[in-house]
């Protein structure tokens, strides 16, 4: 197999384009395929091109504190265009103000993401993950 | 002198033009009814009795022709995403000039093969999936497609990861298999133009002598393209020039039949506010959309449907059951004229919303979203509002004298999230000469661009 295939962008009516930049390069040299999309990016966006592209994971961005509402039922969208068991990661500053990450990455969890990164996560913690999920490598 | 006798094959119409490319003007015209019953051929020897008629002998003379006969280039297309590798295919086909009868989306079902099989295309286009993307879509359907009974060739223009599997699956069937690169390589990136020369070739080698248009009977140097081929390429030269002479820059063109209505625009369609982002499938620069509910006659209730009759009565200044009385004069009486100022009204105000109908398909849109840091805007599609140049032709418009006035009444009170044409001077291409002057472009394109400029709008 080539190599594993992700979907990125920034969620929602967030435009800030140059962390995306950031992640593009930085996943891209890490050895994956990245689609990106760039920002402004709606749920269904993702998921076409998830869909064509035949993606392993998605990876949604969001900086501008409307995260919580934006990434609301995209896993059950997921599901219901045939990509149940896509991986879906999130991250940056995912809610509004100032909240406890712990309760964060719960209740993101609980909306179906299987990995949660708070605000300056630096992208090799996340390209670690990648490789762990998508690679088995520890 | 040096003349090339030009033909134009239609559905209903064979319409001759003999040009002088030295001189670089039109020595004549002729048209002559096409029957679908009778040979086709008839209809050409009626119109050329006609144009020998004024012009002497034409036998030794250069022929070139395009074709739309017996219902056009009938396609069908399917992809996966509908948005994405099922519109891209689309957009294929109809810039190789197709009449494109349906596209299909995600895997086919047992229905939609026997539907395929009823209709008999005469091409058909498999997509789906970008390089290295999803290819076990066009997988299944290349099984699916192989067990439909009619041999119509298949591209197969997909997932090049694919594109092996698929050509063996079809080929152990009946039909002609023509692999060729990705329509969508890339998420978004269109990548039309190798699909569109295998369909211009099997168009040429396998369908043209079908029709009964073979080149012996006709004595014809070449049938070199579909008719909606010919007219976009006209367009493009009439948009760019050529090195001598100067072109038009972007335009748009509606062409407004009877039953269908095909719009082009040779244009980029880059945003023209700033604060956009660029959303979805990127575009042809040169596109052409058909709208297959959308016409003078056989389709007048499709506009109205589209539009909405209130919008109908209140352009035209009449009521709603004056409207309803004039949609069933046109639906019994298909080669109706109007006649008295309130017919003329009516029609006027038909046209023009056929017109913003189309256009509004054809275009972009452009959505205003409301972020922390002010207003910023999503565009998906071509945005045309800038283009100043929109071409009127077909049967409908190409007589008229009021076509600025459609035309703006075709744009104004439209949505502003609609990126149609806004101010837009309007030209009736009143000698129907685009077809033609894309045949002679393949000959001659200063020629053929030189001739445009002088005739279209009686000169630009």
């Amino acid at each position: 197999m080539g190599k594993k295939t992700i979907v990125l962008g920034v969620i929602g009516a967030d435009v800030h384009a140059v962390g995306n930049q950031i992640l593009y390069y930085a996943f891209s040299e890490a050895g994956f395929n990245v689609v990106n999309l760039g920002v402004m990016v709606s749920q269904e966006e993702y998921i076409e091109a998830a869909i064509e592209s035949a993606a392993d994971c998605i990876i949604v961005s969001s900086l501008y504190g409307h995260g919580e509402l934006d990434c609301q039922g995209f896993r059950e969208k997921c599901d219901e265009a045939g990509l149940e068991g896509i991986l879906l990661y999130v991250g940056g500053n995912i809610v509004v103000g100032k909240q406890p990450f712990e309760e964060v990455e719960k209740r993101f969890k609980a909306m179906g993401f299987n990995r949660v990164f708070g605000p300056g996560t630096p992208p090799e913690t996340t390209i670690a993950a990648l490789k762990e999920d998508l690679l088995g490598e520890k | 002198m040096q003349a090339v006798l030009l033909i134009d094959f239609g559905s209903t119409f064979t319409k001759l033009t003999l040009a002088d490319v030295s001189e670089r003007k039109i020595i004549a015209s002729a048209q002559s009814f096409t029957t679908a019953q009778t040979d086709i051929m008839q209809g050409f020897q009626n119109a050329l009795e006609i144009l020998q008629n004024q012009t002497g002998d034409v036998s030794k003379v250069k022929r070139l022709a395009c074709s739309s006969a017996a219902g056009g280039l009938r396609m069908l297309a399917s992809g996966l995403v509908p948005s994405l590798t099922s519109k891209a295919a689309k957009l294929a086909a109809f810039g190789a000039g197709a009449k494109v009868l349906k596209t299909y989306a995600y895997e086919l079902t047992d229905d939609d093969i026997k539907e395929i099989d009823s209709i008999n295309p005469e091409i058909f286009l498999l997509t789906g999936g970008t390089d290295g993307g999803n290819y076990k879509v066009i997988e299944a359907n290349a099984k699916k497609i192989a067990r439909c009974e009619k041999p119509f060739p298949v591209v197969v223009a997909g997932n090049r990861s694919a594109g092996k599997n698929c050509a063996q699956s079809i080929e152990s069937a009946l039909h002609p298999v023509f692999l060729t690169e990705n329509v969508m390589p890339e998420l978004n990136r269109l990548n039309i133009a190798p699909a569109q020369d295998i369909i211009r070739q099997i168009f040429l080698e396998r369908i043209i002598s079908g029709k009964g248009l073979s080149r012996e009977k006709a004595l014809i140097d070449g049938i070199l393209m579909p008719t909606p081929a010919s007219v976009l390429s006209a367009l493009t030269l009439l948009s760019e020039g050529t090195k001598e002479i100067k072109g038009l820059g972007e335009l748009v063109c509606i062409d407004l039949g009877g039953a269908t209505t095909d719009v082009y625009s040779i244009a980029k369609g880059y945003p023209s506010l700033p604060s956009v982002t660029l959303h979805g499938l990127q575009e042809p620069y040169a596109k052409r959309s058909v709208e297959g509910d959308i016409g003078m006659r056989y389709s007048a209730r499709g506009i109205v449907e589209a539009a909405g009759i209130e919008a109908l009565a209140d352009l035209a200044g009449v009521t709603e059951k004056e409207v309803e009385d004039y949609l069933e004069i046109l639906g019994q009486d298909k080669s109706f004229l109007p006649k008295n100022p309130k017919e003329h009204m009516l029609e006027e105000a038909l046209a023009a919303l056929a017109i913003r109908t189309a256009l509004i398909r054809h275009s972009g849109e452009i959505q205003r979203v409301f972020t922390p840091s002010g207003a910023v805007f999503k565009q998906q599609g071509k945005d045309l509002s800038t283009v100043n140049t929109v071409i009127l032709t077909g049967g409908a418009l190409v007589h008229t004298d009021k076509g600025q006035k459609i035309l703006d009444m075709a744009v104004s009170n439209v949505d502003e999230s609609c990126l149609i044409p806004r101010h837009a001077k309007a030209i009736i291409d009143t000698k129907y000469i685009l077809s033609a002057m894309g045949l002679l472009a393949t000959y001659d394109r200063d020629a053929a661009c030189a001739i445009m400029k002088d005739n279209i709008g009686g000169g630009l």
